[in-house]
């Protein structure tokens, strides 16, 4: 018959109608800011910086290897060496960065950083409301704004926070163990004919 | 050849001085992007159509010339915005060759699984905008992009993005599938046939869809293999060749599926055949998720960092959603490639379009644009 | 009963009271105006809102719901919007013809409302020959389409406005003749009588409406099909609606004037269905005898709402038609249609002589198959020689 193709869309639009009255698929709108969508675990937006511990900046992981400024593709990651040394989790002198910026406007939420970061320093966090009236340098983010601690990356990322952790309390404790019998271990002979 | 004896006969109905110019200009009610078509008009017919394009152009050859291979990865995402999953693979698919790299079969099958379900999306979303570009108003634009929804969704428990996605790497994925994830999917998959089924309920028996789309821009076979036409739009001129069955790349060879093949290469059987090509890809998921082993995701010789293949060629390609993209890298032993260069699907199918409107009304050149499926990001790159 | 149904005729001759004698008709007429004026245009803000909220419903999604309660205030918002626009006039259009076109436009839809009872003793003039002023005053307003596209000296205006034209005027022909039906078996052309001859009632308490014999169906089909055409509206919305050549005759205008457009066509839209309502749908009548308890302009203004949401669903559902395909489907299938409708209702009304107890479905099956068989047969010629149904191939 002519015309039934019309009427068959036109008893699908009117599903859809009252559908949308009492069947949540029928009417999926999320009305943000209101209502927000559960956060995603593996969701990835801007790159932040682990710290352990309390303090931001004696705790921060990153060694400035330079590694993740390397493989940015868009080059958004911006790091200077700092001349002073600070020690790591496990007690080894380790460099720090002075000065470590990312511009946000640049950066692309690749991840690459955080696949190629030999030390879990660098991850992605999922904020997204990052808008600022500052045209300038409101969107280049500086260290001490990127710091985050542990317990926020555990928060984000819990899969994979456990992992490291786990990782990094067994790297501890053999450091620990393999200090502790270097120092227990028996000492050498004393030279003979005194010292040289 | 034929078009041009085309173009001179319609030419021959009005001078030169008489054809009113149209500049479709790059900001258009219609969608699509940043494109634009000059066309001549002899009244209501186009007599002369060029399209003008590289508006979007970002320079993402000359880029990878200077990222490492890695760093590249992001920048296939943004090719073909809407399909990122399928432009990661042919551009892992390109560096395994010329790396000599292996992904294992775990990798394999999640690739397709995605592929697939990009192939879902990427659908969806055509059928939606070539009614939008109709005058439907919306309606079914959003019931497909409410399906889409799902599948993004399912993206970003995965790979953390649900449009730049950035998944594959060469030897394998990036990271494995999270508990949960192929539940989700297969529920998914179970659940789309009863969208498609309530799509084509609103749309396929609609007569002024037949009216509008019946006829239309036909393409004949012979022009479509002579222009270097691909994918859907050659399978619907009647060409069977599809990529994934001429070529079997990844794990391919292994599912059955059927390649559906149009008749009369108008807009309504461009149209059709992506909706058929929706239902095989279902059947495809079905199989790759039964049948998805276990095991590592990366091939344990592949390299993150400084990977350097050794001097030489390769030309990777997949059937993308759009077509046959293909990669061209040539190596030189360095950390970068020498030579970097995308065959765009949409690009190349683009070529022909004049040929398809001529002696069309202007109306219905843009449902043709619609039914050719371009992406901005892919066709200017 | 009666108090609320008569309240607004009440109230009218209330206030007309307090003017001295020799002003009362003036002031009754302007009472009346003022009314119509004052209830069309809330409609008219009403119908923006509601349709932007159910064509968001039907697309899954909330239409707009931040201004006031569920978005009511919208028109407010829009209205502000329009009004604070800067009106911009090209430097090389017509300036007068320019100017006036959205009035030209606007004015006689008005005037269509006069003669339109919206409830018992309700119509604001009793004329007798009513149809015939509201269709004359009804193409008055096409030529504001082609004033607005020629004054704009924009050749995507005139194009614009010439197809617009080419539509309305080929719809206009439909239109009329569904309603000639209506004016037959009616025998009068003043709506009141219209009203009045649908207003006894069959077996079941079902009033006789126009729309329950089979050429009422049909003529009001018809009717709605060319109504939408001439509104304008989806899927016939190429003058406004295209996405090919800007925005035809509207682009040259702005802020105001672009608001009296709209303004005038949905009251187009809601003239066109309220004589639907009273030409077809019995116009204030209840559909059954035991529901006539409640206020007459009430069952109007539901009937009216009906309609209007299914013009609201019409264009959630369906796309756009080509011109050529538009002029086609006009000339080659409608008016054929309404033509035969004619010999329908002239059957309907030989064959209610016959007395016998098995008449009505006979009748009825007799005039649905002398319009049904045309329906099928001129569908087919309009489609032309169908093809053979698509196969689809697939290799292995």
């Amino acid at each position: 018959m002519n015309g039934a193709g019309i009427i068959k869309g036109m008893i699908e639009t009117a599903r859809n109608f009252a559908g949308s009255y009492h069947d949540s698929k029928r009417l999926t709108t999320v009305q943000y800011p209101e209502e927000k969508l559960a956060p995603v675990e593996n969701a990835r937006t801007i790159p932040f910086l682990v710290y352990d511990g309390g303090d931001a900046m004696p705790g921060l992981r990153c060694t400035a290897c330079m590694i993740c400024e390397k493989e940015c593709p868009p080059q958004c990651i911006y790091i200077v060496k700092d001349q002073v040394k600070k020690p790591d989790f496990v007690g080894k002198m380790q460099m720090q960065p002075k000065v470590f910026d990312i511009d946000i406007s640049v950066c692309m939420s690749c991840g690459i950083c955080v696949e190629v970061c030999p030390f879990d320093a660098i991850k992605m966090d999922q904020v997204f409301e990052l808008s600022t009236n500052d045209r300038f340098g409101g969107l280049l983010l500086n260290k001490t704004q990127l710091a985050k601690p542990n317990e926020y990356f555990n928060k984000l990322h819990k899969t994979e926070a456990s992992e490291i952790d786990a990782r990094r309390i067994e790297e501890k404790q053999k450091a620990e163990a393999a200090a502790a019998a270097k120092a227990a271990a028996p000492k050498p002979p004393a030279a003979p004919g005194g010292a040289k | 050849m034929s078009a041009s004896t085309t173009t001179v006969e319609l030419a021959e109905r009005a001078p030169e001085n008489q054809l009113l110019e149209v500049s479709l200009g790059p900001q258009h009610p219609s969608t699509h992007g940043v494109f634009r078509m000059d066309v001549a008009l002899d009244g209501e017919t186009v007599v002369k159509l060029k399209p003008v394009f590289g508006y979007l152009h970002r320079n993402h050859e000359k880029i990878a010339e200077k990222c490492s291979y890695l760093g590249s990865m992001p920048y296939t995402d943004r090719l073909d915005y809407i399909c990122s999953l399928t432009n990661n693979w042919a551009y892992a698919l390109t560096v395994e060759k010329l790396a000599g790299l292996v992904a294992p079969e775990r990798a394999e099958y999640i690739r397709v699984i995605l592929s697939e379900l990009t192939r879902l999306i990427n659908h969806s979303a055509l059928a939606g905008f070539l009614l939008q570009d109709m005058g439907a108003l919306g309606t079914p634009l959003m019931y497909a992009f409410r399906e889409r929804e799902k599948i993004l969704d399912l993206f970003e428990s995965l790979t953390g993005a649900r449009m730049m996605c950035n998944y594959m790497r060469f030897g394998g994925c990036r990271c494995d599938l999270p508990p949960g994830w192929i539940e989700q999917a297969r529920s998914l998959v179970a659940e789309f046939p009863k969208f498609l089924d309530e799509f084509e309920a609103l749309l396929t028996g609609n007569e002024i869809l037949l009216a509008r789309t019946e006829g239309v821009g036909v393409l004949p076979a012979k022009l479509a293999v002579n222009a270097g036409v691909t994918g859907p739009m050659l399978r619907a001129s009647g060409v069977n060749y599809d990529i994934r069955k001429v070529d079997a790349y990844g794990v391919y060879g292994r599912f059955k599926f059927r390649v559906p093949l149009g008749e009369r290469g108008d807009v309504f059987d461009r149209y059709m055949l992506r909706i058929l090509e929706m239902r095989e890809s279902l059947k495809i998921l079905d199989q790759a998720m039964r049948d998805l082993p276990g095991g590592p995701i990366m091939d344990p010789k592949a390299k993150l960092r400084n990977l350097r293949p050794k001097p030489g060629e390769a030309y990777g390609r997949i059937e993308g959603p759009k077509g046959e993209l293909g990669f061209y890298l040539i190596s030189d032993g360095g950390p970068n490639p020498y030579r970097y260069r995308v065959r765009p699907p949409s690009l190349i199918n683009l070529t022909i379009l004049e040929d398809m409107c001529l002696g069309q009304t202007i109306a219905d050149a843009v449902v043709i644009l619609g039914s050719v499926d371009i992406v901005l990001g892919e066709v200017d790159r | 009963m009666s108090g609320l149904d008569q309240i607004f005729v009440g109230i009218g001759h209330g206030l007309a009271g307090w003017a001295p004698a020799s002003v009362r008709p003036l002031v009754a007429a302007v009472l009346e105006i003022a009314g119509i004026m004052a209830v069309f245009g809330s409609c008219f803000a009403l119908t923006t809102i509601v349709e932007r909220k159910v064509l968001g419903r039907m697309q899954n999604r909330y239409g707009p719901n931040r201004v006031g309660p569920c978005g009511l205030l919208q028109p407010l918002a829009d209205g502000i919007k329009m009004l604070t626009k800067e009106d911009i006039v090209p430097f090389s259009a017509d300036k007068t013809v320019h100017f006036l076109a959205p009035l030209a436009l606007t004015v006689p839809v008005w005037l269509a409302f006069a003669v339109l009872p919206f409830g018992r003793n309700m119509s604001a003039i009793e004329l007798n020959s009513g149809i015939l002023f509201f269709f004359a005053i009804g193409s008055a307003s096409e030529l504001a389409v082609f004033m607005a596209g020629w004054s704009s000296q924009n050749k995507y205006s005139l194009v614009g406005a010439m197809r617009a034209i080419a539509q309305m005027i080929s719809y206009e022909v439909p239109l009329v003749l569904s309603t000639v039906p209506v004016l037959m078996l009616a025998g009068s052309l003043s709506l009141n009588d219209i009203v009045a001859a649908q207003g006894t009632y069959t077996f079941g308490g079902l009033a006789r409406w126009n729309v329950f014999t089979p050429w009422g169906l049909a003529g009001l089909l018809l009717f709605l099909i060319a109504a939408t055409a001439e509104s304008n509206r989806s899927p016939f919305d190429l003058p406004e609606g295209e996405s090919e050549i800007i925005a035809g005759f509207l682009t040259e205008y702005s802020g105001f004037k672009y608001a009296l457009f709209f303004l005038g066509e949905y009251l187009g839209l809601f003239a066109l269905t309220g004589l639907a309502v009273t030409l077809f749908l019995g116009g204030w009548h209840a559909p059954f005898q035991w529901l006539e308890w409640a206020p007459s302009w009430l069952w109007f203004g539901i009937k009216f709402g009906a309609l209007i949401f299914l013009f609201i669903w019409v264009r959630a559902t369906l796309p756009r038609l080509r011109l050529d395909q538009l002029l086609n489907f006009s000339w080659r299938f409608l008016t054929p249609l309404s033509l035969i409708n004619l010999l329908v209702a002239a059957a309907w009304y030989w064959t209610g002589a016959w007395k016998s107890a098995a008449a009505p479905p006979v009748r009825w099956l007799l005039c649905a198959a002398l319009i049904a068989l045309p329906y099928h047969w001129l569908g087919q010629a309009l489609r032309g020689a169908s093809p053979p149904p698509r196969k689809y191939n697939y290799a292995e």
